[in-house]
């Protein structure tokens, strides 16, 4: 699974930190996201998943089968 | 309830499409079909009065997801074809088209219809953004014109608001509070907003309610107030909040009372649910009935919905949450402001514009609100959750 994000659609509400502080922060001077591992293993990518999905600005974007 | 062999999502928006996306990522390989009453795929509604509306983006950037996750999903979508009715016995839902589309489970998404002033429909040059396509229609006026009247002071107008000053018009808000988003934030910090909107030009005509549009010719002139004031205009707004969006459930005999009214498990009846800005549901721990418009809700209630009808037993009980970003402004709000409540500034400086507030009633944390600092605001959400769980467990 590779993440990728969009900073210029980020909103800054924290959805994704929340469900997969591993993967995801925030940049302390303006909420913006943070990718930590573009990467994750295998165990997160349920988490993953949910926070693409819940993300208010569909700011995650996924490619499965990379 | 087993879990379904088919399940039909009534609207194609974000709600709609998370329920999709919820169901799929728990498992569920049954039919799924996403009926929409607009023509375009699923898009993401709070860029339309910023990005979308000032030309920095595409439409289709908005667009939700990209057309090789809409394939993934394996779902059909059945676009610009509104629901009519729907027939809660045998599960089935008829659209304007005359299709017939039968399903175990049924979830109702089908959001919000803007309101509008009395004869708006006859005059040209008045707008109301709920749909791309308003959005669209009203950066093609905003484009010729130099005057825009905003009519509503809250989160919509106040971003309408910002994004046509940015796009270099005249602009003019007007609504019965006497601040921008002063029923959603309270009155201390939508002083603060207002005087944000002042600073980059926004003329406020606040504190004084709307008696009707003015017109010539079919074409709009302005708005007239209640106190006799009639503000110019070659193009307004109209953003005084929506209705759920319910016209076709009239005869299904379910319970229609502003929204879908739910149980605590967004379930309307056996097999019916409903999620996002339609669904009235009942939180059990703020203990009432609760319709909620914002955009995580949509979501989040989506994946409890989704659960729920893969038979699982939860009940929604979200912390409420919003921003909005105006100019460079960008406002966190979790949990609840209470126009009464006390306002606290715990982080951060009111004068620096950039600070963080507690939110108390009866000395009580009812919710944070965050000024350009998200993050900072978004680590203190859990003293809002911990109030509520206090709150719950005493009433």
């Amino acid at each position: 699974m590779k993440v990728r994000v969009d900073e210029d659609k980020c909103c800054g509400a924290g959805t994704c930190v929340m469900l997969a502080p591993e993967v995801f922060d925030q940049r302390e001077e303006d909420g913006i996201v943070i990718l930590l591992d573009a990467e994750p293993a295998e165990q997160l990518h349920t988490t993953v998943r949910e926070a693409a999905s819940m993300c208010p600005a569909a700011a995650i974007e996924l490619s499965e089968n990379a | 309830m087993s879990a379904p062999s088919s399940v039909l999502v009534v609207g194609a928006s974000a709600a709609g499409l998370a329920t999709a996306e919820a169901l799929r990522r728990k498992g569920y390989q049954g039919g799924l079909t996403v009926l929409g009453a607009e023509p375009h795929l699923p898009y993401d509604r709070p860029p339309l009065s910023k990005q979308v509306l000032s030309g920095a983006w595409d439409p289709e950037r908005a667009q939700l997801r990209p057309q090789t996750a809409l394939s993934s999903l394996d779902a059909e979508f059945v676009l610009a074809d509104p629901a009519v009715g729907l027939d809660v016995a045998v599960r089935t839902v008829r659209t304007a088209a005359g299709r017939a589309l039968r399903a175990d489970a049924i979830v109702v998404a089908t959001g919000l219809r803007a309101r509008t002033l009395p004869g708006q429909a006859d005059l040209t040059g008045v707008h109301v953004l709920r749909t791309l396509d308003d959005a669209l229609a009203l950066r093609a006026d905003l484009l010729a014109a130099s005057r825009l009247v905003v009519v509503g002071e809250g989160v919509l107008g106040a971003e309408i608001a910002a994004t046509a000053r940015g796009m270099g018009l005249e602009v003019t808000m007007a609504g019965p509070l006497t601040a921008p988003l002063a029923g959603q934030i309270g009155p201390s910090v939508a002083g603060l907003l207002a005087e944000l909107h002042t600073e980059r030009g926004v003329r406020l005509r606040l504190g004084a309610g709307v008696d009707r549009l003015t017109g010539q010719d079919g074409k709009v002139t302005g708005v007239r107030l209640a106190t006799g004031d009639v503000l110019p205009a070659d193009v307004v707004v109209v953003a005084i909040g929506s209705d759920p969006a319910t016209g076709w459930l009239a005869d299904s005999g379910l319970r229609v009372d502003n929204g879908l009214v739910c149980d605590s498990r967004c379930r309307a009846a056996e097999g019916v649910y409903a999620v996002g800005d339609v669904a009235r549901w009942h939180h059990d721990r703020f203990g009432t009935l609760l319709r909620l418009e914002n955009r995580t809700n949509a979501t989040e209630q989506a994946n409890t919905v989704a659960a729920n009808i893969l038979g699982d037993d939860q009940p929604y009980c979200p912390v409420p949450y919003f921003w909005t970003d105006q100019f460079d402004t960008k406002i966190q709000v979790h949990g609840v402001l209470p126009v009464d409540a006390e306002v606290t500034v715990v982080e951060g400086d009111r004068s620096a514009r950039r600070f963080v507030a507690l939110y108390r009633r009866d000395g009580r944390v009812t919710g944070v609100l965050g000024w350009n600092m998200p993050k900072q605001t978004r680590l203190r959400r859990q003293e809002v959750v911990d109030a509520l769980a206090d709150f719950a467990s005493t009433h």
